[in-house]
């Protein structure tokens, strides 16, 4: 493993963070023409977080993520074609087309579930990291969840029981300032999330979330306690949402402070860019990634729009090992 | 074959289980201190690591269970009253019943979560549900509802057994009955299989969980007024043996579902819908269902147990079915 902004892990990253970037605007742009059906909930402005973290992880770690969590895999190294696809509810998607934009989860990548339901995925990452102890892996389990979901109470079991136990478990309050249409400041009492670790006796870290870097050391230095036995640690990104909740809503529904042109002004893959040039990478070597990354992009829509639907019958598969009997009278008029 | 109660059943399925599988451990509120009986001789047997205390945390642990589900244990959930599953129902219905499935199959669950049906004994209404319809409604959850030690123990294994995750309610009425059941390693009751409990010919009750209890004393006394009453038990109500409740209904012509829990959308409204819809040319009079009122239960013993499905009130809707008069006493 080599160290933390030597070039090919930082040439590593941006291209993660372009993926990410990329492939969101490409979905946004295609769900605005309808051809991405339900809502889309966007990653942008918020790749650093979601990369840096999973930099820390190895292949084998597990994460869990949330609706706003296209970025996760992508961050993790999944593979586009799928994502998209899933996106487009095709066959070929990484759930076969039955999860589609909130649950964008790729298990080769240690993903056990993008949960759109805020929060929950505390208690499962926590199962995931218990699991590991008790087979005897030195695998953790990394849980993203956002500053609203701090409010739930799934959030404050997880972090409680995690604590408890001793389990090798990450959480990584993603905080973009906004829930849904609530600022932070009206959702969250006290003044970082982070703080609150004090309450379960584990550290709590607060990291510039626009900083890929930043977010990488702090996280790996959780994820080398959890490995070692030390428990769960709170690390309390702080980072900025640039679509609205769901985007093409019609209506901007986030209510933008006076510090919208400063977070705009931070973004983290231009930092990054900058950081990457002033460690003297060739701007052509980042030029290359950004155009082979809208390369793959392209590659992966158009293997979406190639794809079939799912069969009718697919609705049926998996809500049990075995699929269950379709009824008659729904399956003549599928 | 031993003849050992309900919660011995479950004592030893779960013993016989975690033996066989080193996947299966068991997670839940107080259970090293074996509350009910249900886990003697665990903690020394299995160590902390395999019988593990909860916080009073019942969406997180029972997450928890899911989650370590998915990265390939076998958990045991034991969340003692069924009433304590309400805090967790996000968990429950959000991510164990759906994650297999809005993941495309990537996901497998396979734990069980116990509960029991804690009704009859002035606990309440807070402590006294019985929930299992609401769970019925809710795809990805498979459901059982033993009313005997043998069928306990059977259908428990069976659930541990399965890569499905898979609710257990245990009925409170029946903990202390007692049976005659196999002490094989791998006797299993397949999910899905009902069982007939007396043969008969001019009724068939389908009785839930205990009510199965209630409607074989009903049987006794109604065979002596000439009635002969069919007593199905569906036994897992989630898949439920439409074939074996229709083919019974078929052969009598009349159904009567006894079920424990409230009236509006019980197992009992299932069964019956299911018969009305598919066996209406048998049916020689109305479906009837004997069920708890949609009202709460209330503390004091009084009001409390006339609410239940009873001996008094199955035998009546019997009579009633079949047109007989109440026998006038010798």
């Amino acid at each position: 493993m080599t160290a933390v902004g030597d070039n090919d892990r930082g040439l590593e990253k941006y291209l993660r963070m372009q993926r990410i970037r990329q492939f969101e605007n490409k979905a946004e742009a295609i769900h605005a023409q309808g051809e991405i059906p339900g809502a889309l909930h966007t990653y942008a402005g918020m790749e650093a977080s979601g990369v840096g973290a999973c930099m820390a992880l190895r292949d084998d770690d597990y994460m869990v993520g949330n609706h706003r969590s296209h970025g996760h895999p992508i961050a993790k190294g999944a593979m586009l074609r799928p994502l998209m696809a899933e996106l487009l509810g095709k066959t070929t998607g990484i759930c076969k087309g039955k999860g589609g934009s909130m649950h964008l989860s790729d298990f080769s990548m240690g993903s056990l579930g993008e949960t759109s339901i805020v929060g929950s995925g505390g208690p499962v990452a926590v199962g995931a990291a218990l699991g590991a102890q008790m087979q005897g892996l030195d695998r953790v389990a990394l849980c993203f969840f956002g500053d609203g979901a701090s409010s739930e109470g799934a959030i404050h079991e997880a972090l409680n029981l995690a604590a408890v136990w001793q389990l090798p478990a990450i959480f990584v309050c993603e905080n973009n300032r906004f829930g849904m249409s609530t600022p932070t400041s009206a959702g969250v009492a006290g003044e970082n999330v982070a703080d609150r670790a004090h309450g379960y006796g584990i550290p709590g870290v607060m990291v510039d979330g626009q900083d890929v870097d930043a977010v990488e050391i702090a996280v790996r230095e959780a994820v080398d306690r959890a490995r070692s036995g030390k428990g769960p640690t709170l690390i309390e990104t702080k980072t900025y949402r640039y679509g609205d909740h769901a985007v093409n809503m019609g209506r901007e529904l986030t209510p933008r402070g006076p510090d919208h042109e400063d977070w705009l002004a931070r973004d983290p893959i231009v930092l990054h860019r900058l950081r990457l040039l002033e460690q003297g990478v060739p701007p052509a070597a980042l030029d290359v990634i950004e155009a082979q990354v809208a390369e793959e992009v392209d590659d992966a829509l158009s293997f979406a729009r190639e794809s079939a639907y799912p069969a009718f019958e697919e609705a049926f598969d998996h809500v049990f090992v075995d699929r269950l009997p379709i009824p008659e009278d729904v399956l003549a008029h599928a | 074959m031993a003849r050992i109660t309900y919660l011995e059943a479950i004592q030893q399925a779960q013993m016989e289980e975690m033996i066989l599988d080193s996947r299966v451990f068991m997670m839940g509120e107080d259970i090293r201190c074996n509350v009910f009986g249900t886990t003697t001789g665990f903690l020394e047997k299995f160590g902390e690591a395999r019988i593990r205390d909860t916080p009073i945390s019942e969406n997180g642990f029972i997450g928890a269970a899911g989650g370590a589900a998915i990265v390939g244990m076998r958990p045991i959930v034991d969340a003692t009253i069924s009433s304590f599953l309400f805090p967790a129902m996000d968990q429950i219905c959000s991510i164990i019943a759906k994650s297999s499935y809005i993941y495309g199959g990537q996901a497998r669950l396979p734990l069980v979560i116990r509960s029991c049906l804690f009704y009859g004994n002035s606990n309440a209404a807070q402590h006294s549900d019985r929930p299992y319809p609401m769970f019925m409604n809710m795809p990805g959850l498979k459901i059982i509802a033993p009313s005997n030690a043998r069928d306990m123990k059977g259908l428990l294994k069976a659930a541990v057994r399965s890569d499905d995750p898979v609710l257990s309610f245990e009925d409170s009425t029946c903990w202390t009955n007692k049976s005659e059941v196999p002490d094989d390693m791998d006797f299993v009751i397949p999910l899905g299989k009902g069982d007939v409990k007396r043969e008969g010919t001019d009724i068939t009750v389908i009785g839930i969980a205990g009510a199965v209890n209630i409607a074989l004393k009903a049987a006794e006394q109604l065979a002596r007024e000439g009635i002969s009453i069919e007593v199905v038990d569906p036994r897992s109500l989630v898949p439920l043996d439409h074939e074996l409740i229709l083919r019974s209904v078929r052969k009598t012509g009349r159904a009567i579902c006894v079920d424990p829990a409230h009236k509006t959308c019980s197992a009992a409204s299932e069964i019956a819908a299911t018969i009305a819809e598919y066996a209406f040319e048998a049916l020689r009079a109305p479906v009837v269902r004997i069920t708890t009122p949609d009202t709460h239960l209330p503390f004091s013993p009084h009001i409390e147990k006339p609410l239940y499905p009873s001996v008094a009130r199955i035998v009546d809707a019997a009579r009633r079915l079949v047109g007989a008069g109440t026998p006038v006493p010798a």
